[in-house]
């Protein structure tokens, strides 16, 4: 479909991918023990809290994203990008705010027991399925936004005028195309989830795979151990792409005039919409002003160290986005099953284990702490890949769908293809992608912990360091400082993509 | 252009500085903090060693020696500081450390002879509660009440590892019976301690797995004296954490030099009031004013050699009696 397109570069981030997310699991030498009985307990609550969560994610998802396709509002604009937050806190920042609001102490309990009420629990199943749509909702939301606004309006006229539901006949070959990628994601993201299922969901019950692979190489050093976990991880998260590449097809809605959608298109129904947006915003946001609200006491007492590990989280987020961008764009240009395994493969990889292959590999030749930056960079990218993929590949396929053909007629191949025809075409999901990205790395603990020395520390380790001696309002203040910055960031490149495009 | 000149100009003005022997001591992230006791023990010890002190972090305790293990005899490491007891006889295995030859006498609420693994601290862990919490005294009375605590992961942290083996001495084969009937008090469990700690402060549980002396930091950093720990009548478990020096350090001297200086009063001073934990030698002026506000406890304390036989049974324990 995409042969005048350029497909090497594809073939070549495809094998780095490959490399950067099996070496490091080869290196520790898979091996050990059969699977224990808690083991197997372990993977199958893995299995059903990431089936749960991206179900919960996708019957929420669906109507949340209909809703902001079909209505105009002011502010609409900066609403989704605001909704998009919990996805991109650091978890450690995000499980503090959900528990504000839903806790033992939290203000939904406050209310209930001042109105006499018994006290509904967050810790259990539940309270992981509900932490998981909240860190996630906005992720699928975002993608089927895109999926609405890449039905050319025209269709939408066409149908009007037929009198034709656009239900069977735009709407659900849209999801068809998209939402399984987007569960997807959901799924392998909740797969090796760890904090976040251990502490919601109350105790040991809630193990997950992730915490064995923790233990393994943190506690008890069994590399042999840890490798065998992640490949099951892996097998796990192959078998699930290639589910979801089967069902996955593509919409072919053809080329339009890029024209907005107007409201026209979907009368009645105005108060349900209205419900479902206002109700996925209370949720989505009301934990995030509670953290702004903490954040703000500790403003006063964010240790000098900040600026330092500020510019260094930057750095490193900007670093991560160029190089998840380009991969992803690669893969996406190429397309078909092999990019979508090669970009799915990260999310299945435990960054943990990423990183200890990687610190195994890298010992004898260097000092790891040495290169912590430039190491948590490169982790950091292949772990955002699968969501600037996810991204960039539908605008990279419809693109090419509507207006390939005439390129190829017209001579235009290779890099000037690339320049004048996707580029363009695709730069909402790029700003999105690498926005995205960038927040992702800016977030991120898994990794940098294993190299980085007191000097190298970023934002989140050092909001780590806060907490753990016990200046939790600092570690506030650092966290607030880092959500802004995080937010700031994606902000800009959001918006740099978005410049007047609907979503 | 200029940086260089002057970085240039600094290195061939002091030569014996760019010539100064190294030694490089891998740590954990909290203790080379700007508020750990780090930077005061590394200018007292630059003072005295006419060499330079280099602090390597990796994490936390127990990932300390996972990745020495990992470097192997690639480690540019000379000593290793912050191993928890209950690690100890996983580190003796791997073969990487020397006697460390100090024999100053120590202040532990144990006997202590090992030569290899020198405590440079040590705490009884407690449950740490607001004041005014109704206290109870022990294990038994605290499965008995409606009170939420919140705990560590055993098989993820060393605190609450130390836990499981505190009530593993306490309540011996009926240690499953007490987890069962502790069930309904424990609200979650945590990776890590700071997850816990910060969840105890925002109100999520009436108490915290944490040490005795964490109301202390409350009362003399923050002046806040409206935290206790509760003082149970089974005994309290103990945490000592060790310092040890790599057999294949390239410098042996400054090794041992240090390994002494850990006993000094220019390292241990700093110790109550940066890294909250006793000192392990006693301190001519005492300890701070409200450093330990609850009543002096009993000892539970497994040496490391039935520790490390006892702990996969009593984790398994501990996991099976909190998934019913």
């Amino acid at each position: 479909m995409t042969a005048p397109a350029l497909r090497w570069p594809g073939a070549i981030a495809a094998a780095l991918v490959a490399a950067m997310v099996l070496g490091p699991v080869l290196a520790l030498r898979p091996g050990g023990g059969a699977l224990t009985a808690a083991d197997w307990a372990a993977a199958r609550f893995t299995l059903s809290q990431a089936a749960l969560s991206a179900l919960a994610c996708g019957l929420l998802g669906v109507p949340l994203a209909r809703a902001l396709a079909r209505r105009q509002f002011p502010g609409r604009s900066t609403l989704i990008r605001l909704l998009g937050a919990p996805f991109l806190l650091p978890v450690i920042v995000a499980v503090h705010g959900l528990l504000a609001l839903f806790g033992r102490a939290g203000w939904l309990n406050q209310g209930l027991a001042a109105a006499g009420l018994p006290v509904v629990p967050i810790y259990g199943l539940h309270g992981v399925v509900i932490a998981h749509v909240f860190l996630n909702l906005a992720l699928v939301t975002r993608i089927l936004l895109q999926g609405w606004a890449a039905i050319p309006v025209e269709r939408f006229r066409l149908a009007a005028t037929l009198g034709a539901s656009i239900g069977p006949l735009l709407e659900r070959p849209m999801l068809r195309e998209r939402l399984p990628g987007a569960l997807l994601l959901v799924f392998l993201i909740c797969l090796t989830s760890f904090a976040v299922a251990l502490t919601l969901g109350g105790g040991p019950r809630a193990t997950t795979v992730e915490l064995a692979v923790y233990q393994s190489l943190r506690f008890d050093f069994q590399p042999a151990q840890a490798a065998r976990l992640a490949l099951l991880q892996l097998g796990l998260c192959a078998l699930a792409a290639l589910a979801v590449w089967r069902v996955t097809l593509p919409a072919g809605f053809g080329g339009g005039l890029d024209r907005s959608l107007p409201t026209w298109a979907a009368p009645g129904r105005r108060a349900a919409d209205a419900g479902i947006i206002v109700a996925a915003t209370l949720f989505l946001l009301a934990p995030l002003a509670l953290i702004l609200l903490h954040g703000l006491a500790g403003a006063g007492d964010i240790p000098h160290a900040a600026l330092g590990a500020a510019m260094r989280s930057l750095a490193v987020a900007l670093a991560a986005t160029a190089l998840a961008v380009a991969a992803a764009l690669a893969l996406a240009l190429r397309g078909g099953a092999l990019a979508d395994l090669a970009a799915s493969l990260p999310l299945a990889a435990s960054a943990l284990v990423l990183g200890t292959g990687l610190f195994a590999l890298i010992a004898p030749f260097a000092s790891p702490a040495a290169l912590a930056l430039p190491l948590t960079a490169l982790v950091n990218a292949t772990m955002a890949l699968p969501f600037a993929f996810r991204l960039l590949a539908p605008a990279v396929a419809a693109t090419e769908a509507a207006h390939g053909p005439l390129a190829t007629t017209l001579g235009l191949t290779g890099w000037a293809r690339l320049r004048i025809l996707t580029l363009p075409r695709i730069r909402p999901a790029l700003g999105l992608a690498a926005g995205l990205t960038a927040a992702l790395s800016m977030g991120d603990l898994g990794i940098i912990t294993l190299f980085a020395g007191a000097d190298a520390a970023t934002l989140p380790l050092l909001m780590q360091g806060l907490m753990g001696a016990y200046r939790t309002t600092a570690a506030s203040g650092v966290g607030l400082l880092l959500v802004g910055l995080t937010f700031g960031l994606f902000w800009v490149l959001d918006r740099w993509g978005a410049r007047d495009a609907a979503t | 252009m200029r940086y260089l000149l002057c970085s240039a100009g600094l290195l061939l003005g002091h030569p014996a500085l760019a010539e100064a022997p190294q030694l490089t001591v891998l740590t954990y992230d909290s203790f080379v903090a700007e508020w750990g006791p780090g930077p005061a023990i590394k200018a007292a010890f630059e003072a005295q060693c006419a060499c330079d002190l280099r602090f390597v972090t990796g994490g936390d305790g127990a990932a300390l020696l996972a990745r020495l293990q990992m470097e192997g005899a690639n480690t540019d490491a000379d000593v290793v500081l912050g191993l928890d007891s209950n690690l100890i006889v996983a580190a003796r295995d791997t073969g990487l450390f020397a006697p460390h030859g100090v024999t100053a006498p120590l202040a532990l609420p144990v006997n202590w002879d090992d030569q290899v693994f020198l405590p440079f601290d040590w705490g009884w862990f407690a449950f740490v509660a607001r004041a005014g919490t109704p206290a109870p005294s022990s294990f038994r009375a605290l499965a008995d009440s409606d009170l939420k605590v919140i705990l560590q992961d055993p098989r993820a942290s060393t605190p609450g590892l130390g836990l499981v083996l505190w009530v593993k001495a306490a309540y011996g084969d009926a240690a499953p019976a007490l987890w069962a009937d502790l069930a309904d008090n424990i609200v979650t469990v945590t990776p890590g301690w700071s997850q816990s700690y910060g969840l105890f402060l925002a109100g999520e549980a009436d108490a915290v797995l944490s040490y005795a002396t964490s109301p202390a930091y409350h009362l003399i950093a923050e002046g806040d004296p409206g935290f206790v720990a509760w003082r149970f009548d089974e005994g309290h478990g103990l945490q000592v954490e060790v310092a040890a020096m790599l057999a294949r350090t390239d410098q042996p001297e400054l090794a041992r030099q240090f390994m002494a200086f850990i006993l000094s009063p220019a390292f241990q001073g700093v110790i109550p009031t940066t890294n909250w934990m006793f000192p392990v030698v006693a301190m001519p002026d005492g300890l701070p004013d409200g450093f330990m506000t609850m009543a002096t406890p009993d000892t539970l304390f497994l040496s490391p050699q039935v520790a490390a036989a006892l702990r996969d049974a009593a984790v398994d324990e501990w996991r099976t009696a909190l998934s019913q």
